[in-house]
């Protein structure tokens, strides 16, 4: 395997997550919702995932579990700012603490535990292919599902009148209720939606990236893919190269420290960061016109009858 | 159901009351930790401590932990600790130094024992192992295992004990293999497990064939194993993450000094002192060596035994640092253990740079 | 079946002032099921988790130390946020104030430089938090770029810059080479012998009047409550937008960076990594936990310093796990939440569908 092949690798690696839980994000936003919750839900999807896997011998069932996970903290959001109207920052807030709180009860059970990760897929003489067989032809299977993902939602939020519906209410909650939209029912479904890829991006570490549990171990990723929403201006393919930009600068800087070049390492720590923010100017000025926000996002929406 | 949780309730309380005057006579010892105990590293070796404790003195004593406590906002938990009746307290972590000061003046008649760091005072002690010890024979295994002369370094923050423990795990492939190369990755994290892993990949794709870490999770050693390389694990005993890459694990033993500790309060033998202990006290530990030929093997035994013994100072004058410039020898033989405790150069032949 | 919100028309401000009150029973109900499922006693958990933080002296010290930070944020991020920016980089600002604010007690630890060091201290970190936070400002009205992806991921940045400083050039030449500065001279005085409520105490209530009457009385907060409604009206009545953004920025910026250098010159005295303790981001919940009031946001602070020292008390006395005590904080921010809405809906449960 040659070192480009397994960089490319280890960004793919880095990138899948994050990718997986902001195209979640995305569709929530998209809805007019402001989840930022991603991160409690992505710890304890982590948590469930590796339990559920560890305890029934099946990777299959955790993934399921990790889903099922996510699901349901979404849920309990989904009662707060659609059933109640609360404000969906806080809600947001309260859905992380409250997360990173029960993946520690739920996963406590299992530290020092060790599993094999869910192996990468193989393919009887495509993978073995020189130079691309295993960037091509032998990633995990999250890896397809993610880029499955990206299409799918390009094509439903391009093409499919249901996302037609999904994006209307997103921009304007109002109207589309005067027009006789069911804004609520969407959002919940999108909500939901958001929760279950948090959820299985959560699997995705615990089961694939590193495979063992432990407290903490998203470390800020849910933070970074709810930034990534915002650096796509809410398209799903740019998703997909923002994940791919921030995976490979991170990779990159690694790379950088292990040549020794002499640089101090909290500056080049701090590359994805301010790469991300650079690539974000540039293509703003680029295109000289409005963020793309959903115009309803974050707003509570109480329909008058 | 609600009457029988209501009485339940109410039991508990009046025992929680009732108990409260009998526990009198129990030792209360609170710990503080930095992580979380499920980190499987750092945190959960002193907790294993805690646990000793425990199981050593039984009724004698009661222990309480406070976990993932950060050190900027440390004071408040340690003196909620003093206020509670806790009499010896150990804070875990250097970043607890100064809060540890602060409220041990205020609470005369509470012991404090603090980890790593160098102030003392009436009642606060300070204690710390010799990690550098074990880095040592780690370089020497990692010597003569090497087949590419490179060895992955994932580091977390270039503090004294973590330079310390690069310089004298090169001193150590040095002194069996002359023509050996680390290279240095900081994750900037103590506990990132993805970013430790990646960190991993990044030095195997630049031709290291063995890792060694400073960062506390089980990542690095798990993509060692998964591409068929070898690897140490860092604080506990870590071999069933990599049961085939991992050569042997440098265990941090916290066991033996707090048994000792709390025995000297219940025994009105306590007094502040430094403890810094290695091999010889038993505060660190080499996990079974693993993977390697019965001749490597048998060197890192040599080794471990010289340290213990005191024939042998990983620091052995004459040290060199980056530029071929002798390091003064402050010590008899050796360096001082100011010079190894305040560590902030690294020795030849390592081409990294240090943050001045 | 499903649930319809009714809004409620005058309601008592005695019913807003119980809102919360009522969400503390909700949550010690559901808290004390858990806990009891888990064999301990509810009892004894309620009095350590809210009776004891609450009538203890030094206790209710701590509540006040921890919330003022979180309260200094908060009012500053309320421009913001009722300006409809979303400044989540509050963490970054709170970090660059305290290093910007820290540069005079540095260099004057050890000299007789006088009293004026703290106030210019405390007046730097104003200013560092303020510039931090016109990077994404300025980023936004030049270009259009979105301040949520900048003002996050600064937050990073300024962490990283910290620990540069702390481990390199500012580091303490006696400390061993371990990553702190040295202690500084410049500290804010105690407010009681002994204790540990000091002087930057005061610009929490400060602030609280200062927000109430700039949003309230003066034309700029007009201006702002407008834009966050209706930024269309906002340009009608005349307000640039472009100069509210930036201003609603400096504002909250400078908060945060207030907060920062208060922190370290009350309480931690020196810099070292990790300062913050996520209060940038605390703040944000404890903003709206407030409704973006003042005097809400004073309220909002206290409850989230209580949960923290009760969490604390409980690990300690009852031998709680942390982690317990942490998803019960995010259970009671929730039914916090849930109260409030319920005092301006009314929950209606429509059994026949509506076509």
């Amino acid at each position: 395997m040659g070192v480009t092949e397994a960089i490319l690798l280890t960004v793919i690696t880095a990138a899948t997550p994050l990718l997986i839980a902001a195209l979640g994000e995305l569709v929530v936003e998209k809805a007019g919702v402001l989840n930022l919750g991603i991160e409690g839900m992505m710890a304890v999807g982590a948590a469930c995932g590796f339990a559920a896997a560890t305890l029934s011998g099946s990777s299959l069932v955790g993934v399921g579990a990790a889903v099922l996970a996510g699901l349901a903290l979404s849920a309990v959001f989904a009662l707060l700012v659609l059933g109640l109207a609360t404000n969906q920052v806080a809600s947001g807030l309260a859905l992380t603490i409250m997360g990173l709180g029960l993946s520690g009860l739920i996963g406590a059970g299992f530290v020092g535990t060790n599993r094999d990760a869910i192996p990468p897929v193989y393919i009887p003489g495509l993978t073995d292919l020189p130079g691309v067989g295993r960037l091509l032809f032998g990633e995990s299977p999250f890896v397809y599902v993610s880029l499955a993902l990206a299409l799918g939602i390009l094509w439903f939020l391009g093409r499919s009148r249901a996302g037609l519906t999904l994006r209307s209410i997103g921009e304007n909650h109002v109207s589309g209720h005067a027009l006789g939209l069911p804004v609520l029912r969407v959002r919940l479904y999108a909500i939901l939606f958001g929760g279950a890829c948090a959820g299985l991006a959560g699997a995705y570490l615990s089961l694939v990236y590193t495979p063992f549990w432990s407290p903490g171990m998203t470390a800020g990723r849910g933070w970074i893919a709810l930034a990534l929403v915002v650096f796509a201006s809410w398209k799903p393919l740019r998703v997909l190269f923002g994940a791919y930009l921030f995976g490979g600068a991170t990779v990159l800087q690694l790379h950088l420290q292990a040549a020794s070049i002499g640089f101090p390492s909290q500056a080049l720590s701090a590359f994805p960061y301010v790469a991300t923010i650079l690539a974000l100017v540039v293509m703003s000025v680029g295109e000289r016109k409005a963020t793309g926000a959903p115009g309803s996002l974050g707003a509570p929406f109480v329909p008058d009858r | 159901m609600r009457h029988l949780i209501k009485a339940a309730g109410a039991i508990a309380f009046a025992a929680a009351l009732t108990g409260a005057a009998s526990a009198q006579e129990k030792l209360k010892v609170g710990f503080i930790y930095v992580g979380p105990v499920g980190d499987f590293g750092y945190s959960y070796q002193h907790n294993q401590g805690r646990l000793a404790v425990e199981k050593a003195l039984g009724d004698k004593v009661e222990t309480t932990f406070l976990e993932n406590v950060p050190e900027a906002d440390a004071e408040r938990p340690i003196e909620q600790l003093a206020r509670s009746g806790h009499k010896l307290i150990f804070t875990t972590s250097f970043g607890f130094m100064e809060p540890t000061l602060k409220v041990a003046k205020k609470y005369p008649n509470v012991m404090f024992e603090h980890a790593t760091g160098y102030k003392r005072d009436k009642n606060v002690a300070t204690y710390s192992a010799k990690f550098h010890e074990g880095r040592y024979v780690q370089g020497v295994i990692a010597g003569k295992m090497t087949k590419t002369n490179t060895i992955g370094y994932v580091a977390s923050f270039p503090i004294p004990e973590v330079v310390s423990g690069i310089n004298a795990f090169m001193l150590g492939a040095q002194s069996v293999n002359p023509a050996v190369k680390v290279k240095i990755v900081w994750a900037n994290t103590w506990f990132d497990p993805g970013k430790e892993a990646d960190a991993a990949k990044a030095l195997l794709d630049q031709g290291a064939d063995i890792i060694t870490q400073h960062t506390d999770s089980p990542a690095p050693l798990q993509q060692a194993e998964a591409r068929g390389k070898l690897a140490f694990g860092q604080a506990s005993d870590m071999i069933r993450f990599a049961p085939k890459a991992t050569l042997t694990s440098i265990v941090d033993n916290w066991n033996d000094y707090y048994i000792a500790r709390v025995k000297a309060v219940l025994d009105k033998t306590w007094k502040s002192e430094d403890t810094w202990g290695g091999f010889a006290a038993n505060m660190v530990n080499m996990a079974p060596y693993t993977n390697m030929p019965d001749d490597v093997k048998k060197a890192a035994m040599d080794t471990q035994e010289a340290i213990k013994s005191g024939k042998l100072n990983p620091f052995k004058c004459p040290v060199f640092d980056q530029d071929g410039k002798e390091v003064p020898c402050k010590g008899q033989g050796a360096l001082s253990d100011e010079q190894v405790l305040g560590m902030a150069f690294y020795v030849k032949g390592i081409d990294d740079k240090l943050p001045k | 079946m499903r649930l319809e919100l009714v809004p409620r028309r005058d309601v008592p401000a005695a019913a807003r002032i119980l809102a919360p009150v009522a969400a503390l029973v909700a949550s010690i109900l559901i808290g004390g099921v858990v806990i009891a499922l888990m064999g301990r006693s509810p009892a004894a958990a309620l009095d350590v988790y809210f009776i004891q933080p609450l009538t203890e002296g030094w206790a209710l010290q701590e509540i006040a130390v921890k919330a003022t930070p979180l309260l200094l944020i908060a009012i500053g991020l309320s421009f913001c946020f009722r300006a409809n920016l979303w400044n989540i980089g509050a963490e970054g600002q709170f970090v660059m104030g305290a290093l910007v604010g820290s540069i005079l007690p540095l260099v004057t630890a050890g000299t007789d430089a006088g009293p004026w060091v703290l106030p210019a201290a405390l007046l730097m970190g104003a200013l560092g938090g303020l510039l931090y936070a016109l990077i994404p400002a300025l980023l936004r009205v030049a270009f259009g770029v979105s301040e949520i992806l900048t003002s996050l991921m600064l937050v990073y940045v300024a962490d990283l810059t910290l620990d540069y400083l702390v481990r390199g050039p500012w580091r303490d030449p006696k400390g061993f080479n371990f990553p702190q500065t040295v202690n500084f001279d410049a500290m804010l005085p105690y407010l009681a012998e002994g204790g540990r409520l000091h002087a930057g105490l005061l610009f929490g209530p400060i602030a609280v009047l200062v927000a109430w009457f700039v949003v309230q009385r003066t034309l700029f907060g007009f201006g702002v409550r407008v834009s966050g409604e209706s930024p269309k009206a906002a340009r009608f009545a005349g307000f640039n937008p472009d100069r509210l953004v930036v201003a609603a920025f400096c504002i909250s910026g400078a908060m945060a960076g207030l907060a920062g250098i208060v922190e370290v010159t009350g309480q931690i005295g020196q810099l070292k990594p990790g300062i913050s303790v996520g209060y940038g981001f605390t703040a944000i919940t404890v903003a709206f936990l407030g409704r973006l009031h003042p005097v809400g946001m004073l309220f909002g602070a206290l409850v989230v310093a209580l949960t923290v020292i009760g969490g604390e008390s409980a690990q300690i006395a009852l031998k709680l796990p942390l982690d317990l005590t942490r998803t019960f904080q995010g259970i009671l921010l929730m039914c916090v939440l849930a109260a409030d809405a319920l005092v301006s809906y009314r929950v209606r449960v429509v059994t026949t569908a509506r076509a």
